[in-house]
């Protein structure tokens, strides 16, 4: 794993500030050096030998599974940068606005060299505080950049007011609950706290617990059973915003669970509601198992494996989570826990 | 690999390229290597280190004369024995990864969705509608077929015929006509091969592969296409006027647990070929009897680049991680 180059996917709708965010992690003295796949040229202000200019060709696969898609351009320049690997740390990918991330997140997933030499890290998305609640009105792209995300950068807080940032950001929580949000101003966000997060590494799956609000510490979290996002109202007199059009969805279970059960249950869910599965995440407890098992998915692409073992004092709970479109909670509910053994 | 094999280990001179040998390709008798900081290192007899591109290598391919490379640098350079380079082709910056050779002294090279044609005096291009996976030039007359997302294009660049496409649903990535000009081979995205039959256009599926196929090679009595991609080479019958449709194909020199055949050579006039593995293993692989003999040991990093002298008296061999050899049989 350590000999993987991390790849950090950088997205966000049109002017959110994702080159300003990307000048910043060129130009800061964090002693690291980054390869950078960007959709155009001229953008960016630093002079760099090792960036590339990429077409966003987003290829399906020829399996029969309309949402297995990869970005052909991306494996190819992939292939190339790899030829010099000794001379970066990392890379980064920036994708056109209107850009669907899973297609990129997938390309790790699905070839095979690519995924062999390269780690997705994180995909990171940047939301302007000011538009983004326009946007997701309107743009199913910025609603699925919001979904997709593992660390959302929410910038231009300089142009709202607290309470408009406030209110915002439970937007993004409605659809995306489990992302680390830092609010910027020119995304003054530090960088470490971007690059290096492992978000897709399944060995580095600690914890699937929601993010809260920042300065919102205290407030019982604790859900039961099934959490659809947004169907709690009642949080403290909080409003809390239900998106019609895409949720996360939380389940836990205290029993064990029969793997020879689950593991079907999951494949077949996700080859039949795949295109409707953003991102899927799991830590599972099964029955005479010690060891943790984790897993991580992309629409249709499930990546799964045993982590270690469950420690003595740690609670062996299984944990499942989902975001996505018009997912049927009760339906997922009720098979995830049939699979209790 | 049984423990036991002959091995030619010892007859092997060592060469230190540096970095990711990208391809080898002889130029008169020495082995031109070239690699992923943009060099090229001529070796056998005294060695000698042309930097030929600032950035990495995509591509090369050589005319037994000279090598040809193509880099990120955007330049197509031509390099000879001497070390003398020339620059033909300049595509501003964008890569160029794509390079064939094609007969009486033609070149094609890509760089994004177009291809270029060099032949005599004249060049002409041809915008397909993908970025260019592959290229490769027919074995007679000035055909090229240009692989790309959902099929192949075939073009003859001095003709104001419409280019042919063959359709196949897909990303092709690399392309090779079988050495009778019946078949367009293309390795894809997927880990598999699709081929045609030119005549009629017959689709060939050839799959079952683990990993991307990326290194082909027909024997030296072109009846078998040797290919990596799996943990034996995977051999594919041409034999018959349907090719390897509904033949099983041949399995040969299975490598170690876990590794991969990374590169493969057939041998230029013998029954024999070349293979190299994930692990860095190279051997070589009678085709009559299946017998090994060890080239070298596992070094870690994958084979990248063999390549046999046209006379069949040396084999070359480099890894990704900067670590070559030439074998004199």
């Amino acid at each position: 794993m350590s000999d993987k180059i991390p790849v950090t996917v950088l997205t966000g709708y049109l002017g959110a500030g994702k080159t300003t965010l990307l000048n910043r992690i060129l130009s800061e003295p964090h002693g690291k050096k980054y390869a950078v796949i960007v959709n155009e040229f001229g953008e960016i202000g630093i002079d760099n030998d090792l960036v590339v200019g990429a077409d966003e060709e987003v290829f399906e696969m020829n399996n029969g599974c309309i949402c297995c898609t990869v970005r052909g351009d991306l494996i190819r320049i992939l292939d190339g940068l790899l030829k010099r690997r000794g001379r970066f740390d990392g890379i980064l990918v920036e994708t056109t606005g209107l850009a669907d991330p899973a297609p990129v997140a997938q390309t790790f997933f699905l070839d095979d060299t690519v995924g062999g030499r390269t780690a997705l890290d994180a995909v990171v998305t940047v939301a302007d505080a000011k538009w983004l609640k326009e946007r997701l009105k309107d743009a199913p792209e910025a609603k699925n950049q919001i979904g997709f995300a593992d660390i959302i950068v929410l910038n231009k807080t300089d142009l709202v007011t607290p309470e408009e940032l406030d209110d915002v950001e439970l937007r993004i929580r409605a659809i995306n609950p489990y992302a680390k949000v830092h609010r910027t101003e020119r995304c003054d966000v530090p960088i470490q706290s971007l690059l290096g997060q492992g978000a897709f590494d399944l060995q580095r799956i600690l914890a699937i617990e929601p993010e809260f609000l920042a300065g919102d510490h205290g407030r019982d979290h604790d859900h039961h059973g099934v959490h659809a996002g947004g169907h709690h109202h009642d949080n403290g007199g909080r409003k809390h915003y239900h998106d019609e059009d895409m949720q996360s969805l939380s389940l836990r279970s205290d029993k064990p669970l029969d793997a020879e059960k689950f593991l079907p249950w999951i494949s077949d869910l996700v080859a039949a509601e795949g295109p409707k599965i953003l991102r899927c995440k799991g830590i599972l407890s099964f029955k005479d198992d010690p060891q943790r098992f984790v897993l991580q998915g992309v629409h249709m692409v499930l990546d799964g494996d045993h982590q270690r073992d469950w420690k003595p004092e740690e609670k062996r709970e299984s944990r499942l989570v989902f975001i996505g479109r018009e997912l049927d909670a009760a339906a997922i509910e009720q098979a995830f826990l049939a699979c209790v053994a | 690999m049984p423990v036991e094999i002959a091995s030619l280990e010892s007859t092997v001179r060592a060469i230190e390229a540096g970095s990711h040998v990208v391809a080898i390709h002889f130029v008169g008798e020495r082995a031109a290597l070239a690699t992923g900081e943009g060099e090229i290192l001529i070796a056998g007899g005294s060695e000698a280190l042309i930097k030929a591109h600032k950035g990495a290598i995509l591509a090369a391919t050589g005319d037994g004369k000279r090598i040809f490379t193509a880099g990120d640098d955007g330049k197509l350079v031509a390099t000879d024995i001497e070390g003398e380079t020339e620059t033909l082709a300049d595509c501003g910056g964008q890569w160029i990864d794509q390079l064939a050779l094609g007969p009486a002294g033609a070149i094609a090279w890509s760089a994004g969705k177009t291809a270029f044609v060099r032949a005599g005096k004249g060049e002409r291009n041809l915008q397909v509608p993908s970025t260019v996976g592959g290229l490769a030039f027919a074995p007679k007359g000035l055909r090229l077929a240009i692989a790309h997302y959902n099929g192949a294009t075939l073009w003859f660049p001095n003709a104001d015929a419409k280019p042919e496409t063959l359709a196949w649903k897909g990303s092709h990535l690399g392309a090779l006509f079988s050495p009778d000009g019946r078949f367009l081979i293309t390795t894809m995205q997927e880990p598999s091969l699709h081929g045609w039959r030119l005549s009629d256009g017959q689709h060939m599926r050839m799959s079952g592969y683990p990993t991307r196929v990326r290194s082909l090679s027909f024997t030296a009595d072109e009846e078998w296409l040797a290919t990596s991609g799996a943990p034996e080479v995977i051999l594919w019958s041409f034999r018959t006027r349907d090719g390897p449709m509904g033949k099983e194909p041949f399995l040969l020199a299975p490598g170690a647990k876990d590794t991969r055949v990374s590169a493969v050579a057939c041998h230029p006039q013998q029954a024999l070929l070349a293979a190299g593995y994930s692990d860095g293993t190279v051997i070589l692989v009678r085709l009559a009897d299946a017998a090994e003999v060890l080239v070298s040991r596992p070094s870690g990093a994958p084979v990248s680049a063999l390549a046999w002298r046209g006379d069949g008296k040396q084999l070359a061999f480099g890894t990704e991680a900067g670590k070559a050899g030439l074998l004199p049989l």
